[in-house]
């Protein structure tokens, strides 16, 4: 595998190959010693010039379970804010001889301009409002963990769509493995031309939710009320927030998942987050088992 | 000295011949042609065409200022290789052309440097700022010949109403670049399925149109002439149809790449393929090539714009907004004789007669006593462009790579060559 810069362009053999991989991976972490020397010697660095807690450290335990030398780099006090260009900062990490580079960045398309430039693979760990692929795959896995196959599965995703680059790479994931997807948001929050991916853009949980298989909640952001995309916190969470009335609407047995981190009250309710449909940890533990299986995958399998 | 051009295809949208002869340049003029009079030089041009100079009405030289990009020796040089004899340069310079001795600097460069005519627009707004308007008559008496804020826009409209009120008075058009700002918002690519797709912030047609429509307003409220740069939604197409038809005095312009593109071009980031406005979808490109058949659309203006590649080589976001394009407009336009949407002669017109005409430039004509301002363009020729092909000072062309038909083989200013592609023999 060349890097992994989207869903888009993944084939489902490629996805259904990389969770096959994670399903191996989650074992390790279970083991008391939690490591195996699969990626001794290999550098890995984590570029994140975009503030990252829970992506960068899910990064860095997979590297390290897999014994890679793992390198954290942030935009504050990097080269970047002395005013290098990304292409040239990618170059120097490059002459460094990393091995792989795990980006994530503000502006979509970094991941694939770096790709075009270095020679190592490059990871895309959410670019801008592009994707998030290992958030998909992750989610994809956390899924078919608790439904078995996602055939004719509904999967509803509620919230900014539009900025949501978990929504676009959970969209092409869970479309190739066959779901149908719904997106729901108020028509603000849901982007222009959003059919062409295949999906169905519904305006209440009421149409969004009925016969839902999964739901997953995206995390409303509140810088978006400065850009008049909805009036308030509290019409928000009463008109798109998921709580136990809301979630009576989908299928009996429906799970819910959140990339996080949550917002408790807005999008999602506390009752419902920490409910038994809740997936919301088990996304978090999968998400380094998908890692580790990325980073083995694009470092050539050798093992 | 008397050159004959002989076996060429002459097109001249002025006059409407179109038909394989022979004319003659003698004293920097289109002579009279006289069968008993020896030339001094034959050039032989069977198979090509021969056609007035093309005039672009929306070039940014850069300088002074930003000679980094591009100066009025390589911009110019850029154009006649493109087939351009007269090309105007935009206000939005370092410093901005807001004043009679800035426009005077850029007269007195062009005449040290230039390959091809330059006439000068200058800002419509001090500072271009949009608020308080420049000194239009002096800087008409300087020569400039139309007044642009460009990019800058002028948000309010009742200054945009004082501005064309006075340019009127002046007896200068205003060309206004229709972006409402606010509506655009941190857009950088048209919104739509490419846009969604990209993850990338878009600007949607309607920031265009709903200024082309005050815009177009102002100019029936006004009675003043105004000419809409690079319109690039099939709205605005409309919307300029039905106020020519209702008697506005409005004239209106497209780019190459608004013609030959669309929003698809985004989908690998190609910062190449950004600039203000966007580029949009396959139904915009349509009614741009329909406008421009019909004569809604008056002309091709390329909006020229270079930067330097380290202001494009960045995050997509970042990236700076425009394209170079005096190099490949012709086989842009020539995509459209060639699907048979606009004749030989149609396609001439809307490169030399008729932007001429829209601001009231020499040019444009093959015209015994004209000024031989001349170009002479091989229809067939079928060329890749790369980089080093180019004579501007950046590269930043989104057909870099691509297989091009047609492109100017020898083009005359005042009856010098101003380029002449190397291996034609001229």
């Amino acid at each position: 595998m060349r890097g992994l810069l989207g869903i888009q362009d993944l084939p489902r053999t490629e996805i259904e190959r990389i969770l096959d991989t994670a399903e191996a991976m989650v074992e390790i972490s279970q083991r008391e010693i939690k490591r195996v020397p699969t990626l001794r010697g290999r550098t890995v660095i984590n570029l994140f010039l975009e503030p990252s807690t829970r992506t960068r450290v899910s990064f860095e335990i997979a590297a390290k379970r897999l014994s890679a030398d793992a390198i954290n780099v942030s935009s504050s006090g990097s080269s970047l804010s002395k005013a290098e260009t990304l292409a040239d900062m990618g170059q120097n990490l490059a002459a460094m001889n990393a091995d792989v580079l795990v980006v994530r960045d503000r502006t979509a398309g970094v991941p694939k301009m770096l790709a075009d430039r270095l020679p190592m693979p490059v990871i895309n760990a959410g670019d801008g409002c592009h994707e998030h692929p290992t958030q998909a795959l992750l989610d994809v896995f956390t899924v078919r963990q608790s439904l078995g196959t996602l055939d004719s599965r509904v999967v509803a995703i509620v919230g900014d769509i539009s900025h949501s680059r978990v929504a676009r790479s959970d969209i092409h994931a869970f479309t190739k493995m066959g779901a149908e997807v719904r997106v729901a948001g108020p028509p603000t929050m849901l982007p222009a031309g959003i059919d062409v991916l295949g999906v169905k853009a519904c305006f209440s949980m009421e149409e969004a939710l009925d016969g839902a298989d999964v739901i997953i909640m995206l995390r409303i952001q509140r810088e978006r009320l400065e850009q008049a995309l909805f009036p308030s916190v509290r019409e928000y969470s009463l008109t798109f927030g998921l709580n136990l009335r809301t979630l009576a609407l989908a299928k009996p047995d429906a799970i819910v998942l959140h990339p996080g981190p949550i917002n408790r009250g807005v999008e999602i309710s506390g009752e419902v987050a920490d409910a038994e449909p809740s997936r919301i940890l088990d996304q978090v533990t999968n998400g380094v088992a998908v890692r580790m299986a990325v980073l083995y995958l694009v470092t050539g399998e050798q093992a | 000295m008397r050159t004959r051009i002989r076996g060429a295809r002459i097109l001249d949208p002025s006059s409407g011949r179109d038909e394989i002869g022979e004319l003659d340049i003698d004293d920097g003029q289109i002579a009279e042609l006289d069968s008993g009079a020896t030339p001094d030089q034959v050039i032989e041009a069977e198979g090509l065409w021969l056609a007035p100079g093309f005039v672009d009405l929306h070039t940014h030289l850069r300088e002074p200022g930003q000679e980094y990009k591009e100066d009025i020796a390589t911009g110019t040089r850029a154009a006649a290789a493109g087939g351009y004899t007269a090309v105007c340069t935009m206000a939005n310079t370092d410093p901005v052309n807001d004043s009679p001795a800035v426009t005077e600097y850029i007269r007195r460069r062009a005449h040290e440097s230039a390959a091809v005519r330059v006439h000068v627009i200058a800002a419509a707004t001090q500072q271009l700022r949009g608020e308080i308007m420049s000194e239009m008559a002096s800087l008409a008496s300087a020569g400039a010949v139309a007044f642009s804020d460009d990019g800058a826009v002028i948000r309010n409209a009742s200054v945009m109403r004082r501005v064309l009120e006075y340019a009127r008075g002046v007896g200068r058009p205003v060309i206004a670049h229709c972006e409402d700002l606010d509506l655009r918002g941190s857009g950088v690519v048209h919104e739509g399925a490419s846009a969604t797709c990209c993850g990338l912030p878009g600007s949607p047609a309607e920031a265009e149109t709903v200024m082309v429509a005050r815009d177009v307003e102002l100019a029936r409220l006004t009675g003043a002439h105004l000419h809409i740069a690079h319109v690039s939604a099939g709205r605005s197409v409309d919307i300029i149809r039905e106020a020519k038809e209702s008697g506005v005095r409005v004239t209106a312009e497209v780019t190459p790449h608004h013609l030959c593109l669309t929003d698809e071009a985004i989908l690998n980031y190609d910062t190449n393929a950004k600039m203000a406005p966007p580029l949009r979808t396959a139904r915009d490109q349509e009614a741009l090539r329909q406008g421009l058949a019909d004569g809604t659309i008056d002309c091709v203006a390329t909006d020229h714009a270079p930067h330097a590649a380290y202001e494009k080589d960045l995050e997509f976001t970042a990236a700076a907004f425009g394209v170079v394009g005096l190099e490949t407009a012709l086989p842009c336009v020539m995509e459209l004789v060639i699907e048979g949407r606009l004749s030989a002669l149609d396609a001439m017109a809307r490169l030399s007669t008729r932007p001429a005409r829209v601001l009231g430039l020499r040019g444009g004509t093959l015209e015994t006593g004209a000024p031989a301002d001349l170009v002479l363009i091989d229809p067939e020729q079928v060329w890749k462009l790369e980089a080093v092909d180019l004579h501007s000072r950046s590269r930043n062309s989104p057909f870099l790579g691509r297989e091009l038909r047609g492109r100017a083989m020898l083009t005359w200013v005042g009856g010098h060559v101003v380029h002449a592609l190397d291996g034609d023999g001229a």
